[in-house]
């Protein structure tokens, strides 16, 4: 298994040297990383090379990593059922940057692109209809972004009096916990309440 | 005159009806949904008709959208489990299987062989489970009404062996990663035999109902015809592909657990309509209840363990009974949980309703960075717009039927 996707590394890297900027094999699967600009023109050699054939789109998603310059990774996986080899695409974009559609290669992708878009934030060039799709009607926000709070901002409820659903502010009676479990003896990278002292005494010895 | 009446009238003096602009047709729009029985779920379609056909289908989800993924964040991976019972909660097991994979994947971790073929039968007893539950319902919608109570009467059979192996009759959290939570008593495994052994005569049964059913092919034969070229463009999965004759099956083309050593055939389709769908489910029931027979005669000689006893799982009880290590071991798994060594990996299962994955990215802490669940009913939903145009406004529901959505997992 492994060999066959080594080989297929090979072939892509030496047949598109201008698009694949990395390939590597991890826990058995074939990740590439691809630039934006080149994504689409890769995608469609993947799907008509007769060696690939990945023909079915799997999966778009993304990974938010807030600390980078290139915040998101955004995420393809396809599949090749006339050759059953997997491959994964990575493109990273900053926040401001937009991820091309390719929509024009499979039109499976159009849900998928606008369900990073309402998770993420990631806009689309090309996208026919760029909406939400699984958030609320006039939500606001990106909600799988790492700074947006789990508990949300606004929280609704039946109003028996206006007799219709309001929107209102989370109140929580109890603060939506967040348990560390990292033990103080290994390497807990925060400074433990009450520590403080201890090291600004330290310091000036 | 009704609104998109085209016809003029000539009267006895010669006259004509007027003309007017309101009388130009214009399409109509219908909702569809969120509260239509056969919308199986909260889906809501925005139908746009000429007439009685379907011009354009719009579907509206998220109506049921809980944030899985970002609650899964802040979750030890042990916690998340019981979030994928909720997905597609007709064949729950199914779901746990392809987090409790990617876990393994990326832990390295052996799943003890018992372990492994109580995992393949549980996971044809939810395809049984999905597929009772799907073929029954989708005859409900166009029109027949006895299969459902046959069908239910029989999926209560298979919760009741839920039960007793996991104590849940629906959310079962009983695949763990390492292995199942507790091992089957052998009169469990002798009760899920003999039923298997006379299930096929239920489907014999249903077989009499709806296979030659006049209503039945009148509603189904060559609606909502799917082809290869279809199956690519939309990334269909499962049943929707081998009802359009591609004998494709993760079981069979990327074999995990230990499906490799079960003996069972892949049925397909011929013409990828509604009607061959149906008879492709019909038939991977009679295979599934195959493969459960083998695996209970499997399971009669094949004693042990069912945990991969280690980092990721539970002392025995007596074992915590009895020393101070695993006692310890016992409280840091179920507070802090176990760590995963960082990586990505992508694990997929065949559910009853397609491939259902799990793109799992670890930072070698005791959380999912992030997990992407991949539902297969969300890329078959994508597609209605595309296979239901043209359709009458009839068809639509057979159609969401064989497509076989449920909404646990499409709005996730």
């Amino acid at each position: 298994m492994t060999e066959a996707l080594q080989e297929l590394g090979l072939h892509l890297e030496m047949k598109r040297t201008d698009c694949v900027q990395s390939w590597d094999i991890a826990h058995g699967e074939l990740n590439v990383t691809v630039a934006p600009s080149s994504l689409v023109s890769f995608v469609e050699f993947l799907k008509t090379d007769s060696v690939c054939r990945f023909s079915s789109l799997v999966d778009i998603t993304a990974v938010d990593y807030p600390s980078r310059v290139k915040r998101f990774d955004v995420v393809y996986h396809f599949l090749s059922m006339y050759q059953n080899q997997r491959i994964r695409l990575r493109c990273q974009i900053r926040e401001e940057d937009m991820m091309p559609s390719i929509i024009g290669v499979h039109p499976a992708a159009n849900w998928f692109e606008r369900e990073v878009f309402d998770m993420f934030g990631i806009l689309f060039s090309g996208h026919p209809d760029l909406r939400r799709i699984l958030t609320d009607y006039g939500f606001r926000g990106h909600p799988l972004r790492k700074d947006f709070p789990t508990t949300g901002y606004t929280e609704v409820r039946y109003d028996e009096v206006q007799k219709r659903v309001v929107y209102e502010p989370v109140s929580l009676v109890q603060e939506y916990r967040q348990f560390d479990f990292m033990s103080p003896w290994e390497g807990a990278q925060y400074v433990l309440p009450g520590d403080e002292k201890t090291t600004s005494e330290a310091k000036p010895k | 005159m009704m609104d998109g009446d085209i016809r003029v009238n000539t009267y006895d003096d010669g006259s004509t009806d007027a003309v007017t602009g309101e009388q130009k047709i214009r399409n109509f729009n219908i909702n569809f949904g969120p509260q239509h029985p056969a919308a199986h779920g909260v889906l809501r379609l925005v139908l746009e008709l000429d007439g009685e056909i379907v011009e354009r289908c719009d579907p509206h989800i998220g109506l049921l959208h809980r944030g899985t993924e970002k609650l899964m964040e802040s979750r030890t991976y042990l916690q998340n489990l019981p979030y994928f019972d909720r997905l597609d909660y007709v064949a729950p097991m199914n779901q746990e299987h392809a987090w409790c994979l990617a876990i393994e994947r990326l832990t390295g971790t052996i799943v003890p062989r018992r372990a492994s073929l109580i995992r393949v039968l549980y996971s044809e007893i939810g395809r049984i489970l999905n597929h009772l539950m799907n073929v029954t319902t989708q005859a409900m919608d166009v029109g027949a009404l006895t299969p459902p109570l046959w069908g239910f009467e029989e999926r209560e059979k298979l919760m009741i062996f839920y039960e007793r192996a996991c104590g849940a009759r629906l959310h079962a959290a009983y695949f763990r990663p390492g292995g199942v939570h507790q091992d089957l008593p052998d009169q469990l495994v002798e009760d899920i035999d003999a039923w298997a052994e006379k299930f096929p005569a239920f489907l014999d049964d249903v077989n009499g109902l709806l296979t030659e059913n006049r209503i039945f092919k009148q509603r189904n034969c060559d609606i909502g015809i799917v082809t290869e070229q279809d199956i690519q463009d939309w990334g269909f999965s499962g049943v929707m592909v081998r009802g359009s004759g591609l004998a494709w099956d993760l079981r069979r083309s990327q074999p995990y657990e230990c499906y490799d050593e079960f003996e069972f055939q892949i049925p397909v389709g011929k013409n990828g309509d509604c009607y061959d769908r149906y008879l492709c489910r019909m038939e991977e029931m009679r295979q599934s209840t195959h493969i459960i027979r083998q695996a209970c005669e499997k399971l009669r000689h094949e004693k042990g363990d069912v945990m991969a006893r280690g980092k990721m799982t539970p002392p025995t009880r007596g074992e915590m009974k009895t020393s101070m290590e695993a006692l310890i071991h016992h409280f840091k798994l179920y507070t802090e949980g176990f760590h995963v060594p960082a990586g990505e990996v992508y694990a997929c299962v065949e559910a009853p309703k397609g491939e259902f994955g799990v793109y799992l990215v670890a930072d070698g802490t005791n959380k999912p960075y992030r997990a992407k669940l991949r539902a297969p009913g969300y890329l078959h939903l994508q597609a209605m717009d595309y296979i239901a145009s043209g359709h009458q406004l009839a068809d639509v529901a057979a159609i969401i039927g064989t497509m076989d959505v449920v909404f646990g997992e499409i709005d996730r």
